[in-house]
Order: C-alpha cells, then structure tokens, then sequence
C-alpha cells in the first residue's frame, strides 16, 4: 500500500481506538479526581457493558438497530447501577481509604470477571452494528497528466466505525458541558476541590460518591457499547482498557479531565499508527516509555496542575 | 466520618504512583497463589481413569467445549461397548485455562494425585509444550489432539504422542501444491504469533518454495488482538493468494475486517478453518468467503459421499448436517479438530488391549504398544479417514480435505492421498529410555 493511503487507514483506525480509550480513561479519571480511588475493576466494567449490549441486543433480536439502541441506553445505566452497589456495599465500608480500596477494586475485578464467566460463558459473542456499509476511499494522486482521483485497494473503513468516533465526541462533550454547567456537575466539583469544605455546606458527599463512581463506570459501559459490534464481548476483554486508561490519566495528569482526553487520542493515534506501520507490540511499548518520559519531565501530566 | 475527612489532599503524581504500585504489587501476589488444592482422594482399582485437560476457560473454550463433548460421546461409546480390558473408562476432566503453566500443573495432578492412568486432551500448542515436560518426569503417557508439530518434531519426550489427528507440517505439505497450482504463485500469510502459527509459517514457506510459488509476506499476529484491521495494509498489492490461519476468541472478528478491507475486489483467498472455527459461515459480513478455499481437518458439512462411519460419528457427538449442535443451531462444533479427540481415545483403548494394560506399572507397555502400530483404517473408531502412525515419530499422517465456500456451505472440492502429507523423519522417540 502506498505511504498516504496507508497513512490515513492508520489515522481512521487509530481514531477509533483514541475515541473508546478516551471515554473509558476519562471515566477513571473522575473517580479518581473526585473519589481518590484507583479503580482496578475499571476494565470489568467496560467488560460488563459489552456483555450486558450482547444480552440486550439478543433478547429483543428484532432489529439489530432496535437491539443497539437499547442496548446503547440500558447497558450503562445497568452498569452503573452495579458500580453504585459495589460502592456502597464495598467502597464506603473502608470509608475510601486509598490503599485498602486498590485491594478492594482488585477483589471487584475477580469478582465481576468470574461471574461473567459462570454465566456468560467464556467464548466471544458478537453483537451485530444497527447499520455498516463499507466506505471506500478515494485517493488524489498528482502525475503528469494533473490530479488524478484513485481508489486504492484497501483503503476503506465501515460506517458504523465513523458512527464510533462521531458518538464519543458528542458523549465527552455533553459530559463537559454536566460538569461545567449543571448543579449536580457544580457539586462534584465542589467536591473535588474540598471535601471537607463542601461537607461543611451540606453536600452530601457520600452519596455524590456513589454518582461519581457509577457515573465513571457507566463512561466505560458507553465505551464498551459502542466498540462491541467492532469487536466482541468477551470476559478477559477488559484487561486492554484498563491498561490503557491508566497510561492515559497519568499522561493527562491526574484528576484534569481534558488532559486525560489529550491523552486518549494521542495514545490512541500513536497505537493506530505504529501498529499499522510497525507492531502492535512496539506501539504499547512506545506508550509505556511515554508515561515514563511524561512522569520525568512533567510529572504532573501534560494538562495537570503542579501539586 | 473524621477519617473519611481528614485525609483530604490533591491528587499527586507521588501519591498515585504509591497507590497504582501497590496495586500492582497486590495483583501479581493474587495471580501468583497456589491453587487451592480440593482432591485427595484414594485410587480406586476399578475403572481407567483418563486425565482430560481441557481448555474450559482462556482462548481455547470454543474448542474445549467440543473436545469435551467428542469425549464423553466416545467413552460412552467405549463403556456401552464393555470398556477397555473389561474395565470401565472414567474421564477425570480438569481446567487449564488454555495456560501453559496451569498446564503442566493440570498434568502434574493427574499423575500424583488423581492416580490417573494416562492423561489425555489438550489442543493450543503452547500447552502441549509447556505440559510435555512434566508428563516425561512424571512417566505418564500424555496423548496430545494438538496438530502442532512439536511432536514429531523431537523437541518433547517418550511419553508424549499424537496419534489421532495430524501435524501443521503434513497439513501444509499436502495443501502447497494445490495451493500453488489452482490459486496463484505469490502468496501473503496472516497467522497467529505463537508455536502454531510459527509452524505455518516455516513449513508452508518451505512447501510453497518446493512447488515454485513464494511467500511475498509473512504477517503475525497475537492470539490475543481483538481488532485486526491495522494489520492488512501489510498484504502487498501482487498478493496473488492471501493464507490465511487464525485463532482465539476473535475469529469472527478477524474474518469481518477482513472482508470490509478488501470488499469485492480481493484476491484469491486460502485458509485454514481454524479462523472459522466454531463461527457460523452464514454469519452477517462473511459473504465475501463465497468462493474462497479451507483446509478441514474434517468436513464441517455432510458431503454427497459421506460414510457411515461419519454418519454414526455426527449422531453420536449430537451434531446436524451443518456442523451445528443438533439442540442449538447457533452452537457451531469444532468439526474440524474434535474427531481428534474420539479417534485418540481409541488408539488408547486398542494400545491397552494389545498390551494388557492393568494399571500405572504397565504404562511403557502401553507406550510401546501404540509405537507398534502402523496403518489405522477408517472405522468407526476412525471416522475421519484411514490413517498411518508413525512410531518413531509418535505422529499419525491422514488425508486432508479441501472444501470450497458454495452458497454459504462448505462444499469438499479436494482429498489428498495420506502420502501428500509425508516428510522425512526428524526424531526417534523409541531410542529414548523409558
């Protein structure tokens, strides 16, 4: 494949994938900026989003656009409802502790992934997208005779994985626009700044807790819902996402959701373009030495403030 | 509430790499216990007991499933049928997770405490090499359904043997020619990164290279990726046939993006029905495969010359016409690989009746005794074809089956002879002591 063509498949793909990390990444990121917890079951509940899409999306089985829809509406808020149960069941008992919640999330991790397993099962079960073309691309080549419009073998993407990278844009900008200008994005804010300050105002910041934390899962479910009919759901799919979340909030900076967002699409090109052009191997290896480049010369993140 | 409010800090860097250590630090130490050992029990002097290894959980469950399945419908066979020497077949059945070191542990546990005869099952060869060696130290006979080449190779043991399905290398030896002369000369490669995949791609390199054709491009990839799109820019544009050779839980994924790559204009296409493995060939986005060519270990789909012994075989293993399990038509059988399991079991039956087998004191008896055969003829017990063991080796070699995509079904298009699939001997395990 010729470098341009081949250099605008790496772009699209990686887009995709720069779009479904930075929708997970950020969900970590507001646990953590908001709760200080390290969320390890972060990647079990993204793997939960797309088990509970499968499950939707075979129930109702009329339509495959009527089964993602429900799916894309149901399966985050089941997930989410499931992170506000393991948070007030789990999380507030070690009153968010640091270090016994990180044991605790682990404990969460195991839990969730061998449930899926007893009884989900363990093999990959597809989710069919509610609409694909493939979308062949056209190429301008300039030779002699002027610009030429070419159509070079390989050079295609589907429409549903446009349709990926279109949603998560709309999905982080609507979620800027809750913390910015809504009541309940002033409190968790609010609650992020200063806990104590805010407890002293009466915001009940246990219950903003359980919010944050169903509402970051439910970042991962979204994330996860809409990569399932690229993908497949399956119980160890969640070691991915987490992997590349946690490189994504500390190259961001900790807690600064437009830099973890910055993060996400610069880990995710760079994984899309290295592994088209490269390895996969080598791009996960070039993203490691970047957090370890970041955490030398900017240990604060790129878009983090200095403690 | 004091502790809950006291600690209030900014996030830092030093404070989360604290945490994110610590929590690194907690999951290897829960990834690196023991498993909780649950079995002690005594040896009962009655039935065989079968160690089966089997890939329940991890990458390999579509395949465990079926191996599972085949086995309990040949040893159902075999005990209906008065069992081995006169004494009944028990399978003692164990997870390994499709991991090599829960494998070697797996057989460990067969040896020492389910007092089990022999051990017997798995398929990824990753498996099979990390278990062989424990089954060596431990003298239990270890009888692989793996295709790889590690055996025949010589790189395992006396212990270890693979009688009843074939080698990656006679597969792509007897599949080279067809390949070189129906499909085109310059051929791309795309399999998965690993002892199998390594098999492909060395031997069929070297085949294809025999019969005047040429690997222009040779392109791994981990069992473990779920997107494979990336990957193809890689096919060179002379690609006159792309081989293709995949495992792992995202097959299906990797067929579909393959087909959205390409669209109508592709080139000739051959692959190993490994990348379509338990996957429904009518599934949405797979229509591009019309045309194309597979390698079945053993036709999928009920062909126009179907014996009675794939007949009785199909009934018993509860699968239809269409490779589906006869109580859900979504559930796609592993036909291609599973017969391995059924003929196995009764290369073991037959190895313990030549050898009057009574129990663990007899098993290089056993050994030897399966070292002895040689032609193994379609049968019942083999209703994949006749066969040729090789006891030096410890590798049988069988016919191979083209089949071409027809209307959405598998359609058988080419048989090879079991010569096609010969090569020199690489190793003589009967020299090795027991």
């Amino acid at each position: 494949m010729d470098f341009g063509p081949h250099l605008f498949l790496a772009i699209l793909e990686g887009a995709v994938t720069a779009a479904v990390i930075s929708l997970t990444a950020v969900g970590l990121s507001l646990v953590f900026g908001i709760m200080r917890v390290v969320n390890v079951a972060h990647g079990e509940f993204f793997m939960l989003g797309a088990v509970v899409a499968w499950w939707i999306a075979t129930s109702i089985g009329i339509h495959p656009a009527l089964g993602f829809t429900a799916a894309l509406i149901i399966a985050p808020i089941a997930v989410g409802a499931i992170a506000a149960l393991s948070d007030r069941l789990v999380l507030s008992r070690l009153e968010y502790d640091p270090e016994r919640t990180i044991v605790a999330t682990i404990g969460l991790l195991y839990v969730f992934q061998q449930a899926t397993l007893m009884t989900f099962g363990p093999d990959a079960r597809p989710v069919e997208p509610p609409f694909n073309h493939r979308l062949a691309i056209p190429w301008i080549e300039i030779s002699e005779s002027g610009l030429n419009l070419t159509w070079p073998w390989g050079l295609a993407t589907t429409s549903y994985k446009l349709f990926v990278i279109g949603a998560a844009c709309i999905i982080v900008a609507a979620l800027w626009v809750f913390l910015q200008r809504t009541r309940f994005g002033l409190i968790m804010r609010a609650t992020q700044l200063d806990r104590e300050m805010a407890t002293a105002f009466g915001i009940p910041v246990r219950r903003v807790y359980s919010v944050v934390f169903a509402l970051g899962a439910a970042l991962a479910a979204l994330g996860a819902v809409l990569i399932v009919p690229v993908q497949q759901a399956h119980y160890l799919m969640g070691g991915d996402p987490l992997l590349l979340s946690f490189i994504a909030v500390i190259i961001g900076g900790l807690g600064s959701l437009p830099g973890t967002i910055l993060a996400g699409v610069i880990i995710g090109m760079s994984d899309g373009i290295i592994s088209v052009f490269f390895s996969p191997t080598l791009a996960k290896i070039l993203a490691t030495l970047l957090v370890a480049l970041v955490l030398i010369f900017r240990p604060q993140g790129l878009l983090g403030r200095a403690p | 509430m004091s502790q809950f409010t006291k600690n209030y800090v900014l996030p830092t860097r030093r404070n989360a790499l604290k945490l994110l250590s610590g929590g690194g630090l907690a999951l290897a130490a829960s990834s690196t216990m023991p498993g909780v050992t649950r079995f002690a029990q005594a040896q009962s002097s009655e039935p065989i007991r079968i160690g089966f290894q089997i890939h329940r959980t991890g990458i390999g469950a579509a395949y465990g499933r079926w191996y599972d399945r085949t086995t309990q419908a040949a040893v159902k066979r075999m005990n209906d049928a008065g069992g081995i020497n006169g004494r009944m077949v028990e399978i003692i059945a164990e997870d390994d997770g499709t991991d090599p070191k829960r494998g070697a542990e797996v057989v460990e546990k067969f040896a020492t405490q389910q007092q089990c005869d022999v051990a017997f099952g798995t398929l990824f060869s990753h498996v099979v090499i990390g278990s062989a060696p424990r089954a060596g130290e431990l003298k239990i006979p270890y009888f692989v359904v793996s295709e790889g080449h590690h055996v025949a190779s010589g790189i395992l043991n006396r212990y270890t043997l693979q009688p009843g399905i074939t080698d990656v290398k006679s597969q792509v030896e007897a599949m080279a020619p067809f390949v070189s002369t129906n499909l085109g000369k310059k051929v791309a490669m795309i399999y998965p990164d690993f002892a199998f995949g390594h098999d492909h791609r060395d031997y069929f390199t070297a085949a294809l290279a025999k019969n005047g054709g040429e690997v222009i491009a040779q392109i791994a990839i981990p069992p473990t990726e779920t997107s494979f799109t990336k990957y193809f820019p890689k096919i060179p544009q002379q690609t006159e046939v792309l081989y293709h050779v995949m495992v792992g839980p995202a097959v299906l994924t990797f067929v579909k993006e393959l087909g959205e790559f390409f669209g109508s204009n592709h080139p000739e296409i051959f692959g190993f029905i490994d990348s379509l493995e338990a996957v429904d060939i009518q599934s949405p986005g797979l229509e591009f495969l019309e045309g194309t060519y597979f390698w079945e270990g053993n036709p999928r789909y009920v062909q126009n010359n179907q014996t009675s012994h794939d007949k009785m075989y199909r009934t018993a293993v509860g699968v239809d016409e269409s490779g589906a399990s006869v109580s859900d038509s979504r559930d796609i059988s592993t036909y291609a690989h599973m017969f391995g399991c059924w003929e196995t079991l009764n290369i073991i039956k037959a190895g313990m009746e030549m050898s009057d087998y009574q129990g663990p004191q007899h098993r290089s008896r056993l050994i030897e005794a399966v070292e002895d055969m040689t032609d193994i003829p379609l049968s019942d017990d083999h209703p994949q074809g006749a066969k040729i063991f090789n006891g030096k080796t410890h590798q049988v070699f069988g016919h191979q089956y083209i089949s071409k995509v027809e209307n959405g079904r598998m359609v058988l298009a080419h048989t090879t002879s079991i010569e096609d699939t010969f090569y020199p001997d690489e190793t003589d395990y009967t020299t090795q002591p027991f």
